[in-house]
């Protein structure tokens, strides 16, 4: 059984790229506990011989005639920061 | 009936002030085709995407944001003549029961037939607008775990979720890919009928979709109906005698017979939400203040700490708490035994209803246990307590298959009752929601 505490909300917080306030960790904490305490009851459910249904209904993709079509105007037009005709990120290192 | 476009524009916002289903009132571009959806004005939830309107799906991180492209369930409507008259509030991306988990700077909407009560979520601005259009109208929302179905109880009115994979998601901004569904809501099933005809399949864009099947043809016969008996036990007093009633005028049309579901019953909510907050959590990771909506200064930071920043500060609690528990599902350590085991446990749940569609051609339930509650009693509710509140709508959302809430209620607040058929037998759910209509 997994423990919850603040480090861990911690750390699912910083792989969520969410900073918390002090006052949300403890809520989340908090949270969580009852959450999956609730969740606990398919610990019971025996899916040793089942498969994954990662959709619930068969799907295909469709992919579309190779065929030039008009694209957006201006992908960048709603963007701030940009330059040359390129997103403008943050540094990377 | 009113029917000058600028007349109900003028209504819509006249409702808006006292309501709040609205985030834009405003016409959506390229709505000028002959078809047969001419004269017919439809609202668009927000986290589906129409050109020239914000699309922000009720969230200050996308604030901003308008789409250059229609959502292709959009664009075959107005490939038919319909016109998009505005988008509709909802909880932040769907994350919610009663559509009071709006994202910061957005206003929350109001029952339409008591406005101490909620409209019910997340597609509550959609319900609420259907109960009060005075001019013809339907609703365009979307699904994932009962946020169509509950707010068209709660609110009076027809909820319409389609055979997932059916209409086309391109242009949907998603929540959980493996059971967001694009649906409709109206005043009266045959409203919804054309329009869902019109809106399955593709246009032109890449999509996964079963656009290759279609709803299966239905003759009208005597129909073989289960109750779901576990759906039937905490219903408050108001819903159990509306639904009692209409049991029993059913049992006088259809051959009607308690069922069991028991383990979509026990299971349904926790592999709900493992699965919805696991898709949600990547999903929603694309929404950093790059690409959508609200944009910082990206000079002097560092990626992490901008996107961080951006995050923190506009995501709402309902969203961050979301995007929390389903990064924890993933992660390392924690994958199998609560994303791996979920998805596994929906097998078991899709095959619990395919055996009874072996023998029942409708399965039903309430679609609420309860009335809209009132603001403050849902302010009281804990997050657990308040995903409980999906436990009868989770089931037909995880299966995939289409289901409906139809209005039963003879006086006092609004009850819905919600059918559901096997996979694309979308045609035997029209008919019997007919039924139910006439009854």
């Amino acid at each position: 059984m997994v423990e919850i505490n603040k480090e861990l909300i911690e750390k699912v917080a910083k792989l969520s790229n969410l900073k918390l306030t002090e006052e949300e960790t403890k809520k989340f904490e908090k949270d969580f506990k009852e959450i999956l305490n609730a969740f606990k009851v398919l610990d019971e459910v025996d899916v040793s011989k089942v498969e994954s249904s990662f959709r619930p209904f068969e799907e295909r993709n469709h992919l579309r005639e190779d065929i030039v079509r008009e694209s957006l105007k201006d992908p960048l037009a709603q963007i701030k920061n940009k330059e040359n005709n390129f997103f403008k990120a943050p540094r990377t290192v | 009936m009113i029917d000058d476009p600028e007349e109900i524009f003028a209504e819509c916002k006249k409702i808006n002030e006292k309501y709040n289903y609205f985030t834009e009132v405003g016409q959506g571009a390229g709505d000028s085709n002959k078809g047969m959806l001419n004269g017919l004005y439809i609202t668009v939830k927000d986290n589906i995407c129409v050109k020239a309107l914000d699309a922000t799906a009720s969230s200050k991180i996308l604030k901003g944001y308008m789409p250059e492209f229609n959502a292709t369930a959009i664009q075959r409507l107005l490939n038919q003549g319909a016109t998009v008259i505005g988008k509709t509030v909802c909880d932040e991306f769907g994350f919610g029961s009663f559509n009071t988990n709006v994202g910061l700077d957005f206003k929350i909407p109001k029952n339409p037939v008591d406005v101490t009560r909620v409209t019910g979520g997340s597609s509550g601005g959609a319900a609420g607008i259907t109960a009060l259009a005075n001019f013809r109208h339907v609703a365009i929302a979307e699904s994932t775990g009962g946020s169509i179905e509950c707010p068209a109880a709660f609110c009076g009115v027809v909820g319409f979720c389609p055979t997932y994979g059916l209409v086309s998601r391109y242009g949907l901004i998603d929540y959980a890919n493996s059971l967001d569904k694009i649906g409709i809501m109206s005043k009266k099933v045959d409203e919804m009928i054309p329009v869902f005809n019109a809106m399955i399949g593709q246009t032109i864009c890449s999509d996964s979709t079963v656009v290759d099947q279609r709803p299966k043809e239905f003759k009208p016969r005597k129909l073989k109906v289960g109750i779901i008996k576990e759906s039937l036990k905490g219903m408050d007093s108001h819903v159990e005698k509306e639904i009692t009633r209409t049991i029993n005028a059913l049992k006088k049309i259809a051959n009607v017979e308690e069922v069991n579901l028991p383990f979509t019953f026990k299971y349904g909510i926790p592999t709900y939400y493992l699965i919805a907050t696991s898709e949600a959590s990547t999903n929603l990771a694309k929404l950093c203040g790059m690409r959508y909506g609200i944009q910082g200064d990206v000079e002097q930071k560092t990626f992490n700490e901008y996107f961080t920043e951006i995050r923190s500060a506009n995501f709402g609690e309902e969203a961050k708490r979301r995007i929390m528990l389903g990064t924890f599902a993933r992660m390392s350590g924690y994958r199998d035994a609560y994303y791996i085991k979920a998805t596994k446990v929906r097998t078991l749940i899709i095959q619990e209803y395919k055996k009874l569609f072996q023998k029942y051609d409708v399965l039903i339930s309430p679609t609420m246990p309860i009335v809209a509650p009132k603001f403050e009693e849902v302010k009281k509710l804990t997050p657990i307590q308040n995903y409980m509140m999906d436990i009868l709508t989770v089931g037909p959302n995880l299966a995939g298959i289409p289901h409906a809430s139809i209005p039963i209620h003879k006086s006092g607040l609004p009850v819905g009752l919600m059918a559901m058929t096997e996979h694309l037998e979308e045609n035997k759910l029209f008919h019997f929601l007919k039924l139910v209509e006439e009854l």
